[in-house]
C-alpha cells in the first residue's frame, strides 16, 4: 500500500508532538493507573534494554518505538497485570501491548486516518547492543516520560 | 447473574489476563474462562467448548479478529453466542465493519473496567 501524501505533508506542517503526548498519557494512565507527563529528553535518555515496535502501514508510514530499562519494562509489567510478570517473555508482551496501544490511540486521534492506517503485530527487542535503522527515515516525534522515576522513551519515525 | 464461560482472543497474553480480571471488576462472574491467542485457534476452542461470550482483539497473526467474526458466523454452535471486539483500531469503518461481520459489541483500547462493564453487561441481557 502507498503512502498517503497528504498524510507525509500533515506530518511535516502539523505538531504531532502533543497529540503522541496526549496519547503515551492516556495509555499510561488508564491501563497502569498512573498519571505520567513528558520531560526534557535530552536529560533522561532510557537505558534501552526493551525496545517495543510496531510497524504503521498505508495512510501513515512508518514505526513506533518505546524503550526502556529491564527494571522499568518489569515495573509496567507489573503494573498492568497487577502482580510480578513471571518471565521475561511477559515483561516483552506488556510492553509491546503498552506500544500498541499508543500507536492506535495516536493514530485514532489524527482526524482523517481511519481504516488507511494499519498497524502490525508488535515486536519486541531485549538487550542494549543493537542499532535500529529504519527505512521510515523521515521526520521524527519523541516524548520522553518518567515512570516510577525512570526513563521512558517514545519515538514515532515517519517516512518521508 | 449466573456465571459465564468466555472465550478470550488476544494475541497477547498480559491482555487476555487484563481482559480477565477487567471482566471480574466489571461484577462478571466467570465459570470458566478459555483463551485463544489468534482467530484460528479461536474457531478450534469455538467448537470444543459451551460458551456465553466471546471477547476478540482484531489485530492477531493467522487470522485477524474480523475474519474470526466472518468464521464464526458460519458455525452452528457460535449462534446466539456475542462477540464483543476489544481492539486498538479504532475507526469507525473498523466498527461497521465489525458490526456487519456479526460482532455485538466494540471496545477501544485503551478501556477501563467500567467500559466493559457497559459494553458487555447489555449483549448478555442485563443492565449496565
Amino acid at each position: 500500500m502507498s503512502t498517503d501524501t497528504s498524510f507525509v505533508t500533515r506530518s511535516k506542517e502539523e505538531n504531532w508532538l502533543p497529540v503522541l503526548e496526549l496519547a503515551v498519557e492516556e495509555v499510561f494512565e488508564i491501563m497502569l493507573g498512573c498519571r505520567v507527563k513528558p520531560v526534557a529528553p535530552a536529560e533522561h535518555t532510557p537505558n534501552g534494554e526493551f525496545t517495543a515496535m510496531i510497524g504503521l502501514a498505508g495512510a501513515l508510514c512508518g514505526i513506533l518505538t518505546v524503550c526502556c530499562s529491564a527494571t522499568t519494562a518489569g515495573q509496567i509489567a507489573k503494573s498492568m497485570l497487577g502482580d510480578a510478570a513471571k518471565s521475561a517473555d511477559e515483561v516483552g508482551d506488556a510492553l509491546g501491548e503498552v506500544c500498541n496501544m499508543i500507536a492506535g490511540n495516536f493514530k485514532n486521534k489524527l482526524a482523517g486516518t481511519d481504516e488507511r492506517c494499519m498497524l502490525s503485530v508488535p515486536s519486541v527487542v531485549s538487550g542494549g547492543e543493537y542499532s535500529l535503522h529504519s527505512l521510515a527515515a523521515g521526520n521524527a516525534v519523541e516524548t520522553v516520560l518518567l515512570f516510577e522515576g525512570a526513563p521512558v522513551a517514545v519515538r514515532l519515525q515517519l517516512q518521508s | 447473574m449466573d456465571k459465564i464461560r468466555a472465550l478470550i482472543v488476544d494475541d497477547s497474553s498480559v491482555m487476555r489476563k487484563i481482559i480477565e480480571r477487567s471482566l471480574r471488576q466489571a461484577g462478571i462472574e466467570l465459570d470458566k474462562v478459555v483463551e485463544a491467542s489468534n482467530g484460528a485457534e479461536a474457531l478450534t476452542a469455538l467448537q470444543a467448548n459451551t460458551l456465553d461470550l466471546i471477547l476478540c482483539d482484531i489485530n492477531m497473526p493467522v487470522m485477524d479478529g474480523l475474519e474470526f467474526v466472518r468464521e464464526a458466523a458460519k458455525l452452528e454452535c457460535a449462534k446466539g453466542v456475542p462477540i464483543v471486539m476489544i481492539t486498538t483500531e479504532g475507526s469507525e469503518a473498523h466498527v461497521v465493519q465489525a458490526l456487519t461481520a456479526g460482532a455485538r459489541g466494540y471496545i477501544r483500547k485503551p478501556f477501563t473496567a467500567d467500559q466493559v462493564k457497559e459494553h458487555v453487561l447489555p449483549v448478555l441481557g442485563k443492565k449496565p
